[in-house]
């Protein structure tokens, strides 16, 4: 992997943080909320808990009644008994979910803490249900357990794991890797297209019979800095994955569009040329909303690995002042980049220790705190202005016409925030 | 293994939280991997609580297994101790650390920490939350509660209230008014708003009013057998029942007959009672809840609305028995179960006019299109209102019948739906005209005649089938059914609107 962008300034040697203790975040079974939403044939079966079935639905916030394509097959006490016992009680599950849903093409098996912890063996599972119920029904395992995954890497487990499903193809292609809302990706497809580039695949797909081949010529550019297994698996399969920074942001946009489209061989002047209306009415835009933004501080606490391009958007295209910017991982060559163009000033932490944290943004007392939700209502008791991190996982803040609703996110808070001050200037919190 | 989609209840460590968090000056030391922490967010968000749950997770990962998972608890046990500085603390497993059994009682209990240590084994494989709570809240009592001098006047103390459960802060104002007005003086109530040393004077108090029995019950057991201290089992929720719980207390104090509170601030037998109501009279009503909450609603909805009980139910298995000996005298098939698929397939056949239960109950409601009040946990954030909301007493009977009308069709709205069915305004998708505020344009009466018909279902001829979309859309599930019944019945295949007023006639009451 080699990096195109090479700023002299920046985080790239800030020393990090390395924190470990509570952490405030969520396991990776929480992916399932959005990629049961973006893979339409799939069905996410996670072996656990009832903890585990709890989160989902809580994590979930709204509950999408309609049968939806995710649930949990809650471990009893006879199944920690015995192995073959367990395995049987999931065979049976899986063969009368499949007989209710004939609309399942594609089924995750999930692993989480429980199953992990007892060593239930999925990829067997996986590989006896697929002679089972194949080639209709293609079984896949992955983890989504708190033990090995945070949040967001459930999506990279997932990813990974269907990379050795896919097809295999020599052809030139540009593969866009991550699940973005639908109208982003066609934003994004629409671009290249202009610029001549046809071969525009994405990963994951939203069905089975769509899934993009891969080999030798895939460039693979990531859309979420929280990839790096289905990375690297991609890369096992001959892929060139291409460093950038990530698309947020009108300037992030333009860069990771160029390297995309740089290459697949597309002329600087073409790039540019296609680039130039939609960056500057990116931009135009972006400028807009920091107006409310521009030398505020910014304290955002580790929760999607999204922190440090954001950090870099909000600092660079918004005139915001990061004061901590911590991530529950940090893929060091993920984000190079984006850590070359975030100017030094703030920690970088990495993992959490939260009361630590919380004391950390209690000193600093930042203009805006990003945050999960268990964490803001209390923030906001004690005076500061939270913003839930959860919004920027669950919007479309990628590309172009998404960065001003990227800046929007941050700016409402704190717009709110003199409001409710004028409207309530005492109030009793519950 | 049992695949589930949607649960009633979490896992025995949240009824733990809900314990802790409802207290204060009492800390939890969670045995948990990452990610359990998200139950935390269920009393930020969903009950808008301005401090974190008093719970710290020791967040063990993968490469800490087999090695020093037990090093680790031990580390922030008295991490959090040397924090928050506890009157005391529980200390306990989540699923996953149950399965590594490094004992976080035992190895709390070695570690000599000032405050009493109290394990909790939480077996998250077996039992769920509401046991949780109750199990939580029994040890607790039991390794606090001391004996000692009788408080100055007559005084209870009023045990079940626990954060994040179904209008608990203000049942508990309400029985502390009711019981005030009865010359009772609260000792402590608890969980909800008591601190360990508050937990220790509880035997003080003269009697126990059991205001949850899915939480206090254990601890009320206990507080019997080894303070003396009587405890009441009615639970408050409606007219008779508040009657009865006074007659209870009564009783147990040794107030002389008859005792009676004031009820000068108790609406809804007029309610109930004025022409207005006159609607509500038969209403057929599904009820599905926590077995307490579903029990007492059967008897205000039977009993004090006119209403007709046709479906009673609950999840918490331990309330079984209670709900079948009840579903008999109602002359229903009792539902216990814990799979909300069961209890949508048993709302649609029995086709209620309105529903009584969860949020389960009320998307099922949503779904089937039909109207529903929630009257248990769970619940959403809608569920924790900003005013003064009780169930229990007298304010609580009032807003009981607010609670369940607000969802129905009022009454000279029901007339003018049968009267002028076709209507720009009054048609099935607009929904009660109070509710909606974005009435659709009424639809097209769009009939395709070669529909196959499902297996086993019946052929409605055309002018039939427009016949039956003639009747308003809250009584219309029960006419197909009945009609269908009609003629299975007899044996018709064939349903003509011959066969549709038919039944009615057959079914006229």
């Amino acid at each position: 992997m080699t990096s195109v962008i090479t700023e002299p300034l920046g985080c790239s040697d800030a020393p990090i943080l390395k924190e470990r203790g509570q952490r405030e975040v969520f396991c990776g079974l929480t992916g399932i909320v959005w990629l049961h939403r973006k893979m339409q044939d799939a069905f996410f079966l996670v072996v656990g808990s009832r903890t585990c079935a709890h989160l989902l639905q809580s994590a979930a916030g709204v509950m999408i009644f309609a049968e939806p394509r995710f649930g949990t097959a809650i471990m009893e006490e006879k199944d920690l008994a015995g192995l073959a016992d367990a395995n049987e009680e999931l065979d049976r599950e899986v063969d009368r979910l499949l007989a209710r849903r004939p609309d399942i093409k594609q089924l995750f098996l999930v692993g989480s803490c429980p199953s992990e912890v007892i060593k239930l063996d999925l990829s067997r599972a996986a590989e006896r249900l697929t002679d089972r119920h194949g080639p209709h029904v293609q079984v896949v395992n992955y983890s989504g357990s708190g033990i090995e995954t945070t949040f967001t890497q459930g999506e990279d487990a997932c990813l990974a794991a269907l990379v050795p499903t896919l097809g295999v193809t020599a052809d030139k292609q540009l593969m866009l890797v991550g699940s973005l809302p639908d109208v982003v990706e066609d934003q994004f497809v629409r671009l290249f297209k202009a610029m001549g580039i046809e071969a525009v695949r994405s990963f994951p797909a939203t069905e089975r019979g769509l899934a993009p081949k891969v080999g030798p010529g895939t460039k693979v550019l990531l859309a979420q800095p929280f990839l790096g297994d289905a990375a690297a698996a991609l890369a096992a399969r001959d892929a060139d994955i291409l460093s950038a920074p990530f698309p947020f942001g009108a300037d992030g946009t333009a860069a990771w569009i160029s390297i995309g489209a740089r290459a697949m061989g597309v002329p600087q002047a073409r790039i540019d040329a296609v680039l130039e209306t939609p960056h500057r009415r990116a931009s135009n835009a972006v400028a807009k909303v920091a107006q409310n933004l521009r030398g505020k501080t910014v304290f955002l606490f580790p929760d999607s690995q999204l922190e440090i391009p954001l950090a870099r958007f909000l600092a660079r295209e918004c005139g915001m002042i990061p004061i901590e910017v911590g991530s529950p991982y940090i893929h060091g060559s993920l984000v190079a980049d984006d850590l070359a163009l975030l100017p030094k000033g703030p920690l970088i932490s990495e993992g959490q220790d939260v009361d630590r944290q919380l004391d950390r943004a209690r000193d600093a007392r930042p203009d805006l705190t990003v945050c999960g939700l268990g964490l803001a209502n209390p923030l906001e008791a004690e005076g500061l202005t939270t913003k839930w991190a959860i919004e920027l996982v669950f919007s479309p803040i990628h590309g172009f016409e998404q960065a001003a609703d990227l800046a929007e996110l941050f700016a409402r808070p704190i717009r709110r925030r003199a409001m409710i001050d004028s409207m309530h200037p005492a109030r009793v919190t519950a | 293994m049992k695949l589930s989609v949607w649960t009633y209840e979490g896992p025995p460590h949240v009824g733990a939280m809900r314990v802790a968090t409802g207290m204060t000056g009492l800390h939890y030391v969670l045995h948990a991997p990452q990610g359990d922490t998200y139950a935390d967010l269920l009393f930020t968000m969903i009950e808008r609580r301005n401090h974190r749950p008093p719970v710290t997770y020791t967040t063990f990962q993968a490469r800490d297994l087999g090695s020093d998972t037990a090093d680790l608890f031990k580390q922030t046990c008295m991490d959090a101790y040397e924090r928050f500085r506890p009157q005391a603390l529980i200390v306990g497993a989540s699923c996953t650390a149950e399965l590594i059994q490094d004992d976080p009682g035992g190895l709390a209990a070695r570690m000599g920490l000032p405050v009493p240590v109290i394990p909790l084994e939480l077996p998250s494989y077996q039992r769920k939350e509401n046991w949780g709570a109750s199990e939580t809240f029994f040890q607790i009592v039991r390794h606090l509660a001391k004996p000692c001098a009788p408080t100055a006047g007559l005084t209870c103390n009023i045990l079940g209230g626990t954060a994040l459960g179904f209008r608990h802060r203000d049942d508990v104002a309400e029985i502390t008014r009711l019981l005030e007005g009865l010359g009772i003086g609260v000792n402590v109530a608890a969980p909800l708003g008591a601190s360990p040393a508050d937990i220790a004077r509880l035997p003080a108090a003269e009697f126990n009013v059991m205001l949850y029995p899915e939480i206090a019950e254990p601890a009320c057991r206990w507080l019997e057998r080894e303070h003396g201290q009587k405890y009441t089992r009615t639970v408050p929720i409606g007219v008779g029942a508040t009657r009865d719980f006074v007659a209870e207390v009564a009783e147990i104090t040794g107030m002389a007959p008859p005792v009676r509170a004031d009820e000068s601030q108790l609406r809804l037998p007029w309610w109930s009672a004025s022409v207005d109501s006159t609607y509500l009279t038969g209403k057929r009503v599904f009820i599905f809840g926590d077995g307490t909450h579903a029990l007492a609603a059967a008897r205000v909805a039977r009993d004090e609305m006119g209403f007709e009980v046709v479906g009673l139910g609950c999840y918490n298995r331990e309330f079984a028995r209670d709900i079948r000996a009840a579903a008999k005298d109602y002359g229903v098939t009792p539902l216990i179960t814990d799979d909300y698929l069961d209890v949508e397939a048993a709302i649609e056949q029995v086709q209620p006019e309105m529903i009584l239960g969860t949020q389960m109950e009320r998307h099922i409601g949503k779904r089937l299109g039909i109207p529903c009040a929630v009257i248990s946990a769970p619940v959403h954030v809608q569920d924790f209102p900003a005013r003064y909301s009780p169930v229990m007493g007298h304010e609580g009977a009032n807003v009981l019948f607010d609670t369940w009308v607000h969802p129905l069709v009022m009454g000279l709205e029901e007339h003018l739906l049968h009267m002028f069915r076709e209507d720009f305004e009054f048609h099935d998708d607009a929904g009660p005209s109070h509710l909606s505020g974005h009435a659709k344009p009424a639809p097209k009466l769009e009939i395709v005649p070669d529909a196959p018909a499902p297996e086993g279902a019946f052929i409605w001829a055309i002018d039939a089938e427009k016949e039956l979309r003639k009747i308003p859309f809250f009584v219309r599930g029960k006419a197909r059914r009945n009609t269908e019944t009609f003629a299975a019945e007899r044996g018709i295949e064939a349903i003509s609107i011959e066969t549709l007023y038919d039944a009615k006639a057959h079914y006229a009451r």
